[in-house]
């Protein structure tokens, strides 16, 4: 059965179709990408999975139950993290509290347990506190920089702070959006090999946009390309290389671009 | 010349080994002498209370600052201010404001919420200890001002203390109350809709004394019963304290005493409270809605849930303090729970340092102190120039010609509003400003 199922999924915003008849498909294990031109409605699509908007039309199914009308934090709950195109960190607060947040609807404490401190409550907070402390280690922060506020960190850290904020939450599907946005090269083939683990390791499905074709094309199984709020294309990394519609809506584009921007230097 | 490095260099050596020991230590005796010696001097009474930041902010053990602050406040400063009644009020008047700043931090400085409504849940607590701790149930069907005198009282004074957990509760439904219909605003919005919350409550106190005198309109409620005080309590002082006090210590004052160390008792518990709350998900979960509420919500936190916890929580201390207040004034009127007052929070917090509990303490006193002593006593100096027959030399102008309107104690608001903005201005994230907790991680990292 398919982990994560989108069903006709339909997003308006007043006159405009963000998403129009979205049909998309996840299975467990999964990485799958998600491309197209800036504005193809790619960001619509990851907000509507994640309930920060509400579908207009078609369903929403995840591990076979409907998430329609579920709140973002109960989306969260069910087992999906994601991450953000520009950077959403809580900035004021330090590398570890950021991840710590991730883990808020695991931790059974309440108020009262947190006022009294009972036993079973320090316990928890320590254990939530190595995992978070793993979890830093494990997307490649230099655990020193736990306790620096989150806005002092480099750009490539923040974006790591973020995944794994989202890996904290300890989710089943995990959605990237633009993750190697601002990466230097060599960033991205650390960040791209991070998430293969996460994905070996981990066993978390990944669902990610993203422009640079690089990462796309070597870390993607299949590859759904967006255009206009819809999908055009859908498949292999090679299938796509050689789709006339892609080449005509989003890759050709680019490469001829790409060839003009030669010619003039 | 005189460097910043020297002077920084200069102000770490003074924080090293036995030196701040002997600094706290001469400024309190110096503090403590100077009040005792001339109990009516404002300038000595700021120079006692500083001690007190010196003794936060040196670098000592903490067995010497637990036991120096204990010493300080249920010794030291019960003498002094017996022989001045007025610092003891001021002491009251301190840890009520800071109880409502550390509430009202909750909301601003935690959760991010910009309560501009906040003395309306003081206002619950006060009312409602004054409605059931008065004679005001039978002077119902009375409109103010006829009814008789000889009214019984409803409730023993001694329910004031199961009254203090009521109105804990009482205030933080009220909260919950005010928190649902508000929570979809930010910002701004948020800010004039819990405006007209505070103002609604308080024209409701001023005018719920018809068809049924509930309030007894904007006369207030008087007297407000307080718990009874033992008389081994006021001999056991005297027998104490009176050596060194000088004169025999009246029942009042004891009471004030006692209000005093209660209000210390609540602001006590109340910085145990907020200080475990901001370390657990609880805290955490408000400060990541404060910094990107979007972010928050997709990372699993239910932001309706945590906004009611914020508001709940940050009401219900002012519902404790208003408790308290209505006892220690036996009194209680609408005009005490002025839209001015909310403002007033608002500056302790910000001055203090939004988040930041140490910040908003010592927002909370360098607020009350400059309003009820430092713009007084300006007032007082003002007045005794104008008798005397003194003149400015050089522009030769007489200060008895110095208009009467000129009364730095109606200055209150110029006072909020300059603090406002200089802090704003100049150091935006307040006095002591919040800091994240430090964790002591890298213990287990040998690889």
């Amino acid at each position: 059965m398919a982990l994560l199922q989108a069903i006709d999924v339909t997003k308006r915003f007043g006159g405009l179709t963000a998403v129009n008849k979205m049909n998309f498909e996840l299975k467990k294990g999964e990485i799958v990408s998600v491309i197209g031109p800036n504005g193809a409605g790619k960001t619509t699509f990851f907000n509507t999975l994640t309930g920060l908007y509400r579908p207009e039309e078609g369903k929403i199914l995840f591990n076979g139950t409907s998430l329609i009308g579920l709140r973002p934090d109960q989306i969260a709950a069910r087992g999906i993290a994601r991450t953000f195109q520009n950077i959403r960190l809580f900035g004021n607060m330090s590398v570890i509290e950021n991840v710590l947040v991730g883990m808020h609807f695991h931790l059974k404490q309440n108020m009262v347990s947190a006022i009294l401190r009972f036993d079973s409550f320090k316990k928890e907070e320590l254990e939530a506190e190595a995992c978070a402390y793993e979890l830093i280690k494990y997307v490649g922060i230099d655990t020193s920089l736990s306790n620096e506020l989150a806005k002092n960190l480099p750009y490539g850290g923040q974006r790591r702070v973020e995944i794994a904020r989202a890996l904290a939450a300890d989710p089943q599907l995990l959605l990237l959006d633009e993750p190697a946005a601002g990466m230097n090269p060599q960033e991205t083939e650390e960040v791209t090999n991070l998430f293969r683990r996460i994905r070996d390791e981990k066993e978390i499905t990944i669902l990610l946009i993203e422009h640079d074709m690089r990462v796309v094309m070597r870390i993607s199984e299949r590859i759904s390309v967006m255009d206009y709020g819809e999908k055009i294309a859908e498949g292999s990394p090679a299938q796509i290389r050689s789709n006339s519609h892609v080449i005509e809506a989003y890759l050709g584009r680019g490469a001829v671009a790409g060839q003009h921007e030669e010619m003039v230097k | 010349m005189f460097s910043k490095e020297k002077f920084q260099d200069f102000l770490a050596k003074l924080n090293t080994g036995y030196t701040p020991y002997v600094l706290i230590l001469v400024h309190i005796m110096i503090g403590a002498i100077w009040v005792y010696s001339s109990p009516r001097s404002n300038v000595a009474f700021v120079v006692f209370i500083s001690s007190l930041l010196t003794l936060y902010g040196l670098n000592t053990n903490k067995i010497f600052k637990l036991s120096a602050g204990l010493i300080l406040a249920l010794v030291v400063m019960p003498v002094l201010g017996v022989r001045n009644i007025f610092y003891l009020e001021i002491m009251f008047q301190i840890s009520v404001f800071a109880a409502l700043s550390l509430g009202l931090n909750i909301v601003i400085g935690f959760a991010g919420l910009l309560d501009l409504g906040y003395v309306a849940f003081y206002a619950v607590g006060a009312y409602l200890w004054g409605f059931f701790g008065s004679q005001q149930f039978y002077a119902i069907p009375y409109a103010p001002g006829i009814q008789p005198s000889d009214l019984p009282f409803l409730l023993p004074g001694d329910m004031f203390y199961l009254f203090i957990f009521i109105a804990i509760i009482v205030a933080a439904l009220t909260g919950i109350l005010l928190g649902l219909p508000v929570l979809r605003l930010r910002g701004d919005y948020l800010a004039i809709v819990t405006l007209g919350f505070g103002e609604v409550i308080r024209v409701l106190a001023n005018n719920l004394d018809k068809p049924w005198n509930l309030t007894n309109g904007p006369q207030g409620i008087t007297p407000v019963q307080r718990p009874t005080m033992p008389q081994f309590a006021v001999d056991g002082f005297n027998n104490f304290f009176g050596g060194i006090i000088g004169h025999t210590v009246s029942k009042a004052d004891v009471y004030n005493v006692f209000f005093y160390l209660l209000a210390l008792l609540v602001i006590v518990t109340i910085i145990q409270v907020v200080s475990r709350l901001n370390d657990s998900k609880i805290g955490r979960a408000w400060t990541a809605i404060r910094e990107d509420e979007t972010a928050a919500i997709a990372m699993g936190i239910p932001l309706v849930q945590m906004k009611l916890a914020a508001f709940a929580t940050g009401a219900s201390f002012a519902g404790a303090m208003g408790v308290l207040m209505a006892a220690s004034r036996t009194f209680v009127s609408p005009e005490s729970f002025s839209f001015m007052q909310s403002i007033g929070v608002l500056t302790m917090v910000i001055l203090g340092g939004t988040g930041s509990i140490p910040g908003v303490i010592l927002g909370a006193a360098t607020v009350t102190v400059l309003n009820l002593q430092i713009l007084q006593g300006f007032s007082l100096y003002l007045s005794q120039l104008r008798q005397s027959d003194a003149v400015i030399p050089i522009i030769n102008f007489a200060w008895k010609n110095l208009s009467t309107q000129l009364d730095p104690a109606k200055y209150q608001r110029l006072l909020f509003g300059a603090i406002l903005i200089l802090m704003m201005i100049f150091r935006p994230a307040g006095l002591i400003p919040a800091a994240r907790r430090q964790r002591e991680l890298a213990a287990d990292d040998e690889e």
